[in-house]
């Protein structure tokens, strides 16, 4: 497959501008006569949504929890990065960009970073003139701080709140769009199918999850913007409903998945507690400024940390980085955490966990300063715990968060679908092989509000007014057949073993495997016992009830089967890719505990492409040509 | 810890629901309260029958999705938390404890636990938004907000619109909610040019809902994940009134 | 939108129209309170009081015209809005949990309701002077001082002197002030006068006002009661 990235010509600055300056239009009276679909109503989904309809298109939103307020974006804490440089620090829209670049391991197409740090500002104007009330100084101007692989303090935020502030703001904007009548809302609705016409996405078959009914809905054209594929691995960060069946559907009807291996794990969050864990729960990173980290020096030392001796203790990011110490990157932090677990000196029950310890910053600066500073991160670890970090340690540990791979796109955000954008977390677009710190947020409506409404209307314009099909053609009658014999097929079994158990199973698989550090045999292993457990599923899984209601564990039945395919393609992709960058750890490929990158033979995107069931997937490769910055080490010794 | 839930039941909005009682055993007080409705469904589901269907999504506090009124108190016994914030133990071993749907007609059945919140949705269409298209914004510094106005502001747009106002409220007014994003918008600069058609738009939106009357009590704002205060409320009230003596147009939907 | 309209058909306007009549019955109870009081200046005061108040017709009776416009709007709205509230909760909760609000708040219907058959008895027993039930045997009416106008001052004094009567008297306006603890504070934060700044003094200063109430109007009963005034 010819996979043509269609990434403007000329210099990197003026791409954007000659994009908009060549993109076809749709003329004003015209834009009513097509139909946009737009599934999810995160921060990419609503913003999207909300502009096609205040450009007049027609817009249908699908979600699938009862508002489109709830979608996942709610709950990013940290911020929104934008190069506004309003704090007169040397911050600038190339600043941006190569940082946004060299966070991602040099794993990410130049002339989409570019963009993206070119309407970073435009998103923050949008919002403020929505409403959200962003952190102000007491001169009424916006207050920034600083985040972690920057330099400079360009993030944007509203209290720890910064993800539910923003995603208000396209909420209500897409309510306003329902108000004039140019937004249809479809709540606690899951999309089961694409479907595509003439190799056109021209259409989605949905549930709808309260009646059951399976419906098809036709459109002009199709988007995404369905979040991450966290939940693969079981125990995330993402919310419980967060799942891949839309954009792994996609896939299934040509689309191409690209970088499914890349995914971040962060490493602080509050570690399991037991078995019954059904989320990990995320502190922000900046409690390691104060934090130190340790585990005691001998092997299952089930001691309580404070009965444990200074000199039994061992600060091993300390030791390892003395330059960094208790701030070394994410992704060293997570590894180091792993290790130290690996070799039995875990902490807490399940022995997976790491202290993060601040007495010696309370000895030193007061109590006071120190609640001062993270109270509401200390109240919400004691909420979780009961413990609280003032008295002991904090036990923290790393955990899947966000994912950089997804479906594939062109520097339109069109997938090689014809028809089918793919916008946020769901796409591969921006983030490389490691996203930085509040840049999620910055991605998802720079999509939604500034790339889409251009670019899809430069498709739509290659298409009639009208010439959609109805939803009586065989390409839709044939997708919902599908859909209701997949359901069925499930609802058959009436096995013994619980959709979650399998989901768990996997989970185990997947973090062991192809977790925080990944490695031939392992991954080689991973990929016989996800097969096995898959088979196991389509005969023992268990799932009471009727699909002409609603029926949670149908649904998660559903994302789950997804998961089982999914999974063993990110671990195929994770064994293909053999070099380090980034969130990928290939213990082959290692300096110093470092990320050792194979320029030579990897500066790609992997856009798999899928070929049938029992039929081995295709690696299609686009090149990564870097023509403004050279490839260099990312070190941050 | 052990203890006996005494959960609404209930397959429809149409057929008659009741109470049916489980045993949860062998529970870590660490537990959270949803994980524990996990592992009574996993004995459920493997004994056949259909899991207890309960909202829930972020399971951190902030999307407003889980619901359930636990012994008698929206999102259960502690305060300023969401019903997935709840952890075994701020209960007693043996306990019994009752499960209920959140209760109001605004908020209809769907199944077990599970209610309608699209009423909110509406109220929100009715006006609470600022009218402004992608594109049009003038520069996020162009107009100075007071610190405390953005403070103030932020205070009522914590609000996660999960209802437990709405369950808590004798009336089950949903004047909490209203106000929250009313008082959100109207204190900000950028809301001032919408403000009355905004406060109208949405007040009338839910008194059609079917949401009660204010009675002051208060029973909002002490069961209020994210404490929201009646402050906003009263701040309501006032921009209801004066853009009623004004004489003000109600929000309508605008022409395209 | 029309101010009338408003008024009427929202429940804002109809919880605004119950405040506002109740910033007004509020103001006549300080105001009948401190006339009361001057039982305790002596018959003379109290008498003169009553006189000049019963000789301008032209006050007195737009006052009282107003006062009673002032309830029936209050007491319409409290029906209304109470019926309506009653239909917004189909089926109720097994467990009940009263949580942060209080007793007054939850039942300031039940309150008004005997505040209703109290104020009624009250206006029948010292206002249209009904012999029938003050409960004593003696016409109200027929009774003059010195300067042969109605003397207001005996008429408390062998009025309460009847321990029913007095209980009567002693219960409602107890409920009254019981009402008016949450009232208060819930009429100003309806008519949207109460502020994050303000907040605590105004539910404080509602139960405080509402106790200083009873203190005063109880003071007279009680008095004539253990005989302290003769």
């Amino acid at each position: 497959m010819n996979l043509d990235a269609r990434i403007p010509e000329g210099p990197l600055a003026q791409k954007w501008d000659k994009f908009r300056r060549d993109a076809k239009l749709v003329n004003p009276a015209n834009k009513r006569k097509y139909d946009i679909i737009v599934v999810g109503t995160g921060l990419a989904g609503a913003s999207a949504a909300a502009t096609f309809g205040e450009l007049g298109y027609n817009v249908k939103s699908f979600c699938i929890q009862d508002s489109p307020r709830r979608a996942h974006s709610v709950a990013a804490q940290g911020g929104i990065n934008a190069a506004k440089n309003y704090q007169n620090d040397g911050d600038s829209v190339y600043r941006l960009f190569y940082d946004t670049i060299k966070g991602g391991d040099f794993r990410a197409r130049e002339a989409n970073v570019y963009r993206l740090a070119q309407v970073s500002g435009n998103i923050i104007d949008q919002c403020v003139a929505q409403g959200v009330p962003f952190a102000r100084e007491y001169s009424g101007y916006l207050s920034n701080r600083s985040f972690g692989g920057a330099q400079v303090s360009r993030t944007f935020y509203a209290r720890g709140q910064t993800g539910q502030q923003l995603l208000l703001g396209a909420y209500q904007s897409l309510m306003r769009q329902v108000n004039l009548g140019t937004v249809k809302l479809f709540p606690r609705t899951e999309m089961l199918d694409l479907v595509v016409v003439n190799g056109h996405a021209k259409g989605i078959i949905t549930r709808n999850l309260i009646t059951g009914a399976i419906e098809s809905h036709a459109a002009d054209a199709v988007v995404l913007a369905t979040g991450g594929y966290g939940n693969a691995w079981y125990l995330s960060t993402n919310a419980q409903g967060s799942n891949a069946t839309a954009i792994w559907r996609a896939h299934k009807k040509g689309a191409c998945f690209a970088n499914p291996c890349y995914a971040q794990i962060h490493p602080t969050c509050i570690p399991v507690s037991g078995d019954s864990q059904s989320k990990l729960t995320l502190m922000s990173e900046s409690l390691r400024n104060d934090g130190r980290v340790w585990v005691p020096k001998k092997k299952g030392d089930k001691r309580a940390p404070g009965a444990i001796p200074e000199d039994e203790r061992d600060y091993y990011l300390e030791r390892k980085y003395p330059s960094y110490g208790n701030l070394a990157p994410r992704d060293i932090s997570s590894r180091a955490a792993k290790q130290v677990c690996d070799e039995g000196r875990g902490v807490g029950e399940s022995g997976l966990g790491v202290y993060l310890d601040f007495s010696a910053a309370i000895q030193r600066l007061g109590e006071a300063k120190i609640a001062e500073r993270y109270g509401n991160l200390f109240d919400m670890y004691h909420e979780i715990t009961g413990e609280s970090a003032y008295k002991v340690p904090m036990r923290i540990f790393p955990a899947i968060h966000y994912t950089m791979g997804g479906l594939w796109v062109d520097y339109n955000l069109m997938s090689n679908l014809p028809g089918l954008f793919v916008a946020g977390e769901a796409n591969f677009s921006d983030h490389g092989a490691n996203r930085l710190g509040a840049s999620a947020l910055m991605q998802g409506l720079a999509d939604g509000y500034f790339v889409l409404p251009y670019t899809i209307g430069d498709y739509l314009a290659s298409q009639k007014p009208g010439s959609r099909p109805k939803t009586d053609a065989t390409e839709f009658q044939q997708a919902e057949k599908e859909a209701r014999e997949q359901l069925q097929k499930l609802l058959a079994i009436r096995g013994k073993r619980t959709v979650t158990d399998f989901h768990k199973h996997l989970g185990k698989i997947m973090w062991e495997y192809c977790g925080m550090a990944r490695n031939e045999t392992g991954l080689k292993k991973a990929l016989e016992l996800i097969p096995a457990l898959q088979e196991e599923f389509w005969k023992d899984v268990n799932i009471p009830g009727e699909s002409s209601d609603l029926n949670q564990s149908l649904e998660r039945a559903g994302r789950v089967a997804d998961y089982f395919e999914l999974a063993e393609l990110i671990v195929r992709d994770a064994l293909v890719r053999d070099e380090s960058c980034g969130g990928h750890f290939r213990e082959e490929h290692q300096e110093e505990g470092e990320c050792k990158r194979n320029d030579e033979q990897f500066a790609y995107v992997a856009a798999w492409e899928y070929k049938g069931v029992d039929q081995a997937p295709v690696l299609n490769k686009e090149p990564l040509h870097y023509e403004e910055l050279h490839l260099a080490t990312r070190s941050y010794k | 810890m052990n203890v006996t839930l005494k959960v609404w039941r209930q397959e429809g909005p149409e057929t008659p629901g009741k109470f049916v009682r489980y045993a949860a055993q062998n529970l870590s007080p660490n537990m959270s309260f949803l994980e524990m409705l996990d592992t009574v469904n996993e004995t459920i589901t493997k004994s056949g029958e259909e899991p207890i269907a309960f909202d829930h999504d972020c399971r951190e506090g902030i999307c407003g999705m889980c619901s359930c009124i636990i012994n008698g108190e929206p999102h259960g016994p502690e305060k300023k938390v969401a019903t997935c914030q709840t952890y075994l133990r701020s209960f007693k071993d043996g306990e019994t404890i009752t499960i209920e749907p959140f209760r109001a007609k605004a908020f209809p059945l769907i199944k077990d636990l599970i209610v309608n919140r699209s009423a909110f949705d509406r109220i929100i269409q009715a006006g609470g938004f600022v009218s402004t298209s992608a594109g049009s914004a003038p520069d996020g510094n162009a107009i100075p907000v007071p610190k405390q106005h953005t403070d103030a502001a932020m205070d009522a747009a914590a609000c996660i619109g999960c209802g437990a106002c709405v369950a808590a409220c004798k009336n089950a007014s949903a004047m909490l909610f209203v106000s929250a994003k009313v008082s959100h918008l109207n204190l900000l600069p950028q809301g001032q040019t919408e403000k009355e058609r905004r406060v109208l738009g949405m007040v009338e939106q839910m008194d059609q809902e079917g949401f009660g009357a204010c009675t002051v009590t208060g029973s909002c704002e002490a069961v209020c994940p994210k404490g929201i205060s009646l402050n906003f409320i009263a701040k309501m009230n006032r921009d209801y009134f004066g853009a009623l003596l004004r004489g003000s147009p109600k929000a309508t939907v605008e022409s395209v | 939108m029309n101010l009338l309209s408003g008024l009427f058909n929202s429940s804002l306007g109809k919880k605004f129209l119950m405040a506002l009549t109740g910033v007004a019955l509020v103001m006549f109870v300080v105001v009948h309170m401190v006339g009361n009081l001057q039982f305790f200046l002596g018959r003379e005061v109290l008498n003169h009081y009553a006189h000049v108040l019963k000789s301008n017709p032209e006050i007195l009776w737009p006052s009282r015209i107003g006062l009673l416009s002032c309830v029936i709007i209050h007491i319409t709205m409290a029906i209304w809005l109470t019926i309506e509230n009653r239909t917004k909760r189909l089926t109720g909760y097994a467990v009940q949990d009263a949580g942060a609000a209080s007793l007054a708040s939850r039942t300031m219907i039940y309150s008004g309701t005997i505040i209703g058959a109290f104020i009624v008895y009250h206006l029948l027993h010292y206002t249209v002077l009904l012999q029938s039930i003050n409960l004593t045997g003696r016409d109200f009416s027929v009774f003059r001082d010195v300067h042969g106008q109605p003397d207001v001052y005996r008429m408390m004094i062998i009025g309460f002197s009847n321990s029913a009567v007095s209980g009567f008297y002693l219960l409602g306006v107890g409920l009254l002030c019981f009402h008016l603890s949450h009232g208060i504070w819930a009429m100003l934060q309806t008519l949207g006068l109460v502020n994050e700044t303000y907040r605590t003094t105004i539910e404080r200063a509602s139960v405080i006002g509402a106790g200083l109430l009873f203190i005063g109007y109880a003071s007279i009963p009680v008095t004539i009661l253990t005989g302290l005034v003769k």
